[in-house]
């Protein structure tokens, strides 16, 4: 029953989004394949995960979660529920002193790849609301892919949303929205965490920058 | 509109049309060896291909009267409304504006054509909009460029609502002798617009020397244009029956629609040059957004409208 209504919720929001944004995924040297990866992208707005999640097929769409903060999520009821029921999210505990060792977030993202499915992150680690495109990286897609580096990181660029939802008004303005996905990041042998985490934020950049040129 | 014998008439002609037209692209471009014939072909079927869609949009619409004419209008209206301000500059402080633009100035222009309140028809957007939505945006405080701010969410409004919803007020146009089927006209319209641009684009991409602006628009040629004038006044003539024009009437007024959308075009291919964009958005795959496929239409309803009303009106 509870199942059946997160469905419905799900579907009910992505269309929603379709209407609003008629989004659509660009892929780029990269094509949609079933199989685990780690989705980055950058995070400007609360609509991003459906956003993703709308612009991707809909067999890889089932296998994808994003990964989330539990403390936001787990602020009110309805929340709880989206994050569990809808969008099926990892939940993380941000804070090291409170949570369990199952409940690392390299082991919690491992474990939910090891059933084949792949994940959403936002590496900035919150919304971005300066003028800055992209903020620095946080650890979080280093320490995962050291534990898995056969996994392929998709660099994933998120288009005009946070115009769509301004935060701090009620009403959504409906403008369209791109999601282009790039080229697959690995981890390189002995890469260091420095170094592949600027190289990540790079080709991440590098998708932005094609966008504003309009070569997209 | 209903079940107007004409309008299943035309609606079969146009229809079978398109079959055929369908069938013999589809051959011609598997056929030819690829290259610059095969290229051309490829973008005739993405065409026709996107003319079914117009085509069964447009006669359901009409089937279903003024109602069904009117909400599809309206989302078209939104989806181009949507597209081109995803192109502007406006910003957080601008979203108030935008939000009355889609969910305010839309709503009313629409309901003037609805009740057929000419006066607001024609002012609403020109005059009132064009007042209060730099007024909602300068409440919030916000001068970084201002003016290229609000004159963008004024031209966004103007296209996509404004003469956009020319098309359906055809419909609701009094002419004595033809009471009932002015809905007609929007198929007449909308026939002429899209038959004439696509001869000028086929005749200018085998034919066409001379390119009128080569850096907006590098398929638009004289001889595209003259073909154009020449087809679309061939194609108004032929439609004569369903409207209240006579032959040659018929003739001269299509040959406006196809120049006032040649025109209009060329503008609009202006704005996505500017914006270095190849298409205004995703809607038709191939053939790119909403407002690619209503380019032409935009200049020439609001021309056609007032000619129609003017000469003919009761």
């Amino acid at each position: 029953m509870k199942a059946m209504f997160a469905e419905i919720v799900s579907i009910a929001l992505q269309l929603l989004i379709r209407a609003l944004t008629a989004v659509r995924g660009i892929w780029i040297d990269v094509s949609p394949e079933d199989k685990p990866r780690i989705y980055y992208a950058n995070h400007t707005s609360n609509g991003d995960f459906v956003l993703i999640w709308t612009s991707l097929p809909t067999d890889i769409r089932k296998k994808t979660r994003p990964v989330a903060a539990a403390d936001y999520w787990f602020k009110s009821k309805t929340r709880r529920f989206a994050a569990e029921s809808v969008f099926k999210a990892v939940l993380i505990d941000r804070n090291p002193e409170t949570r369990k060792p199952e409940e690392e977030p390299v082991a919690m993202m491992t474990a939910a790849l090891e059933q084949g499915q792949s994940l959403i992150i936002f590496p900035e680690g919150k919304r971005n609301q300066t003028e800055e495109k992209l903020l620095e990286f946080k650890t979080g897609l280093y320490h995962f892919l050291h534990n898995n580096p056969e996994v392929e990181a998709i660099p994933t660029w998120i288009e005009n949303l946070n115009r769509v939802l301004p935060k701090g008004t009620l009403l959504p303005i409906p403008l369209i929205c791109t999601v282009t996905f790039g080229p697959p990041v690995t981890l390189k042998k002995r890469e260091s965490k420095k170094r592949f985490l600027r190289r990540a934020h790079a080709e991440l950049m590098k998708l932005a920058d094609m966008q504003d040129k309009g070569r997209v | 509109m209903g079940w107007d014998p004409t309008l299943w008439a035309l609606a079969g002609w146009l229809l079978l049309a398109l079959l055929i037209m369908s069938l013999i692209g589809e051959f011609l471009q598997y056929s030819l060896p690829v290259g610059r014939g095969n290229k051309l072909f490829a973008n005739i079927n993405d065409r026709i291909k996107a003319w079914w869609v117009i085509a069964i949009l447009l006669i359901g619409a009409l089937a279903l009267g003024k109602g069904g004419v009117l909400a599809l209008f309206i989302l078209v209206s939104f989806a181009a409304l949507r597209e081109f301000l995803s192109l502007t500059n406006t910003r957080l402080s601008d979203s108030w504006a935008l939000a009355a633009a889609f969910f305010f100035v839309l709503p009313v222009q629409y309901l003037a054509v609805a009740m057929d309140w000419y006066g607001i028809m024609t002012m609403f957007i020109p005059v009132y909009a064009f007042l209060f939505m730099p007024i909602l945006s300068a409440l919030r405080g916000e001068p970084h460029s201002f003016l290229i701010r609000v004159a963008e969410t004024q031209w966004s409004l103007m296209v996509s609502v404004f003469c956009v919803s020319h098309v359906p007020a055809l419909m609701m146009l009094e002419i004595p002798m033809f009471e009932g089927r002015a809905a007609l006209l929007i198929l007449f319209f909308v026939t002429v617009v899209q038959a004439s641009d696509s001869i000028q684009y086929i005749w200018g991409s085998r034919f066409g020397k001379r390119q009128i602006a080569p850096l907006l628009s590098p398929s638009k040629t004289v001889q595209g244009f003259v073909a154009g004038v020449i087809g679309s006044m061939i194609i108004g003539a032929l439609l004569f029956w369903i409207t209240p024009f006579t032959w040659w009437q018929a003739a001269v007024l299509a040959a406006i629609i196809f120049v006032m959308g040649f025109l209009g075009a060329l503008v609009m291919a202006a704005i996505k040059r500017d914006r270095g964009i190849r298409e205004w958005g995703p809607l038709m795959n191939a053939q790119g957004g909403v407002t690619d496929r209503l380019d032409t239409a935009i200049f020439s309803a609001p021309v056609f409208y007032h000619l129609v009303r003017y000469f003919w009106g009761a």
